[in-house]
């Protein structure tokens, strides 16, 4: 194999591929990625060269333009590529094979790197067939507003994970970890009559390919035959699967409140400083408490022991007064994550869920994403 | 068993004569612990080829001064906090090692979790020394206190390879001294009616409190022994030192001290741990290893009001390395279930196969359980299992630890059970 590319769209795909590597790869040829250049075994023939990496959860895969002198393939330590593509000066680079080690050229500077045997590598995952697309700034925005709720315990699997629910051309995304539950629905183009379906995807990896994807400024392509138990996602010539969890969600749509006692529109940003304030004085962990008394809402922390401190801010609070108390840093990722400037927030009692919605600029709940969090419960 | 460590340099009225009795341990309940030649017997022990050589722990550089010495640097006359360079000319052939504080501490936070699971009321003076106050766990464990002090010796030299010295006394202070006269490796009881016998040959430097200044001015006047002290009139002493040393001085050369063990005021962590007889190899019977750690844990938690956000596993291999892997739960946990479940993750997650002689479970970063936020649940399981477990903590304390266990913790036929299972909590 002997190649030339260009430096930037070289380093871009190795990083993208690397990042999705295991740090410590059970098998040293799973911290490899494959570099293949029109052999025609990735797919891929003509002038391009194909990036890819695999760790049988995650396979992520890019194709950029390639002069290919000699086609073949090799496979190198992704994070040492990562790194040396990273640093190098801005020429073209020559990537050629000889016998069991790889030289990457660029400019002035020559790296020799060993290569580990092709034939090890695992077969990467066929893309499922595409189920359809959507755009990819709604994509990216939808996942980063919903993943925020998924558990990171791994021992509750099921929570670990963002459902996707399709119904027609209604996408539905959801993830709680008990605490907090994140909802988004949005439209999407399903590129043929679709059933039903829901899977669950580990949240971590949806929030990283949909952080590259949904910046690319196109659409994005998704692919979820429930069967194959992957979820493929392709954009902007990078393509990426992600093994489904094999595991039930639990029934969420039971703990939507039908209706409230109290609600108060807020603006967000002062509430957000507010709150990033008086939780200077509540140890990790613990609660900030809202009073709501009608024309505004006092916010205290802490206690004797150790300081305690409030501010008030208005909000017009139609129904019931109440005081309940939230994890100040659950509380702020839900207010982060309408991504309006005002929230709708809404009560029924102390001890039951809150629901924070976006607010349209009309005033108006802006429908579609909702973020329901339980409270702590208050003192005495 | 008594055992007592050279007895040659004890004071003739405690030197025990072939086919005495064991000394009368009888309201002896206060134990001074304390590590031999601590720094160095770590070194020691995970460096076996140096057993039988002086071993010098400290500073290396041209200052560094000595903090520990194993028993055959000391024959040289090396001491802790001499200046490495005059070690070094004492005993020139030694091995001299920089501390490795870390280490130390581990090995310290095992040896520590030892006493807690004895008794609660353990006072740590440093990294190898505590004071423990036995008196609740001679009942349950059928044991005197002479007995107690063997046990933990016992435990210490099998399950962290090093020695210990343990005074038992009825008092703190005649306590520390002991253990100070059964170095290295041994055991001293001094019975209540023999604490005079023991003190007052004494020099007076010997009292708690007495520094070379306070030796200076005693010996002034002409107090030389701890007898002297105890038999000067009390207005006369407080004329030569001052009221409240005086009194200090007098109540402890007459064997009295009342300072009570008072245990770490805030606790750092709780945790259990479980060296085997013989290295386990099945993951089966390891997870349930973690089960039982974790409802002694869980049930030690809420025994003291306490809950805590990270749970730790501790794992050595056949070979003595060691590892420890911790996680951070979202909510502080009591419950065996959610420290038990994480241990588990933990364990297959992180830990490789091979032989492994001990594993622990240990539940850090506490707070008071009434000053834990609550943090409620959309399911609320947590509240459910915290329940259930209290209910078996008040069964256990009617009917005995073995009242009720988890069904993989019984007893089975034929040996080996499938792991614990637990299902999802949420629904």
């Amino acid at each position: 194999m002997k190649i030339r590319v260009e430096r930037d769209g070289l380093a871009d795909a190795v990083a993208w591929v690397a990042r999705s590597l295991p740090s410590r790869p059970p098998v040293p040829v799973l911290g490899g990625v494959l570099l293949d250049a029109g052999s025609g075994e990735g797919g891929e023939t003509g002038d391009t060269l194909t990036v890819s990496g695999f760790d049988y959860e995650v396979s992520a895969q890019v194709t950029v333009p390639a002069t290919v002198a000699a086609p073949g393939r090799t496979l190198v330590s992704g994070r040492l590529l990562a790194d040396i593509t990273k640093a190098l000066p801005n020429h073209p680079v020559e990537i050629a094979v000889d016998g069991a080690r790889v030289t990457i050229t660029c400019g002035s500077s020559r790296f020799s790197l060993p290569t580990m045997p092709v034939e090890d590598y695992p077969q990467l995952p066929a893309m499922p067939q595409r189920t359809g697309s959507v755009l990819g700034e709604v994509f990216g925005e939808a996942v980063s507003q919903v993943a925020v709720a998924a558990g990171k315990d791994d021992t509750l699997p099921m929570l670990t994970g963002v459902r996707l629910e399709i119904e027609g051309d209604r996408l539905t995304m959801v993830a709680t970890d008990r605490f907090r539950l994140a909802m988004r629905e949005f439209g999407w183009e399903p590129s043929a009559q679709v059933d039903p379906t829901a899977v669950l995807v580990p949240a971590r990896t949806l929030a990283e390919a949909a952080k590259t994807l949904g910046a690319s400024g196109s659409t994005v392509d998704l692919s979820l035959g429930s069967g194959d138990g992957l979820l493929g996602m392709a954009g902007n010539g990078k393509r990426t699967t992600t093994r489904l969890l094999d595991a039930e969600f639990p029934g969420y749509r039971k703990l939507l409140p039908a209706e409230h006692s109290a609600a108060a529109i807020v603006e967000v940003a002062p509430l957000v400083e507010a709150i990033k304030r008086v939780s200077l004085v509540a140890e990790r962990g613990t609660q900030v408490r809202l009073e709501f008394t009608g024309s505004a809402v006092k916010l205290t922390a802490g206690g004797d022991d150790e300081g305690s401190a409030e501010e008030e801010l208005p909000a017009e609070l139609t129904g019931e007064p109440l005081t309940i108390a939230f994890n100040p840093s659950y509380l702020l990722d839900g207010l982060a994550a309408v991504r309006t400037d005002r929230a709708h927030l809404s009560f029924t009692t102390p001890t039951r869920p809150a629901l924070v919605k976006p607010v349209n600029e009309d005033g108006g709940v802006a429908p579609g994403y909702l973020y329901l969090l339980m409270p702590v419960r208050l003192p005495g | 068993m008594v055992g007592v460590g050279r007895s040659g340099d004890l004071p003739r009225a405690l030197r025990p004569a072939p086919g005495d009795p064991p000394p009368d341990d009888t309201g002896c309940v206060i134990l001074h612990v304390d590590m031999d030649a601590f720094y160095a017997s770590v070194e020691v022990r995970d460096r076996p080829e140096l057993r039988d050589r002086p071993v010098v722990v400290g500073g290396v550089g041209p200052r560094g001064v000595v903090s520990s010495a194993n028993y055959a640097a000391r024959a040289f006359g090396v001491r802790s906090a001499m200046p490495t360079a005059h070690a070094r000319r004492l005993c020139p052939h030694a091995v001299y090692l920089p501390p490795d504080f870390r280490r130390y501490q581990e090995v310290s936070r095992g040896v520590m979790a030892i006493f807690g699971e004895i008794t609660p009321l353990v006072e740590p003076l440093s990294l190898d020394e505590a004071f423990l106050d036995v008196a609740g766990a001679l009942r349950r464990m059928g044991a005197t206190p002479a007995g107690v002090a063997a046990t933990i010796r016992a435990r210490v030299a099998a399950e962290h390879g090093i020695t210990c010295s343990v005074g038992v006394a009825s008092t703190k202070f005649v306590a520390k001294l002991a253990s100070g006269m059964a170095k290295p490796d041994g055991m001293l009881v001094v019975p209540a009616d023999r604490v005079l016998d023991l003190l007052h040959p004494l020099p007076v430097s010997a009292l708690w409190g007495v520094g070379a200044r306070t030796a200076e001015q005693l010996r002034r006047v002409g107090l030389e022994t701890v007898a002297d002290v105890a038999r000067c009139p009390l207005p006369r002493l407080r004329r030569v030192i001052g009221v409240a040393a005086a009194e200090h001085l007098h109540a402890l050369a007459n064997g009295r001290d009342d300072r009570r063990v008072v245990p770490d005021a805030a606790e750092k962590s709780v945790g259990a741990e479980e060296t085997f007889d013989t290295d386990l190899y099945d993951r089966a019977t390891l997870r349930r290893e973690l089960l039982r750690l974790a409802e002694r844990t869980a049930a030690a938690l809420r025994g003291r009001g306490l809950r805590g956000r990270t749970v730790s596993i501790k794992v050595r291999f056949a070979d003595f390395t060691t590892i420890t892997r911790s996680r951070t739960l979202a909510v502080p946990t009591d419950v065996a279930r959610e420290v038990y479940a994480t241990a588990k993750d933990l364990f297959d997650n992180h830990v490789p196969e091979g032989g492994i002689r001990l594993v622990g479970v240990r539940v850090e970063q506490l707070l008071d359980a009434t000053r834990a936020v609550e943090q409620l649940t959309f399911d609320a399981p947590e509240r459910g299992w915290r329940d259930a477990e209290r209910a078996a903590d008040v069964a256990r304390t009617k009917f005995g630890l073995s009242a009720v266990r988890p069904a993989s913790l019984l007893p089975r036929e034929g040996g080996v059970g499938n792991s614990a299972k637990r299902e999802g909590g949420t629904g």
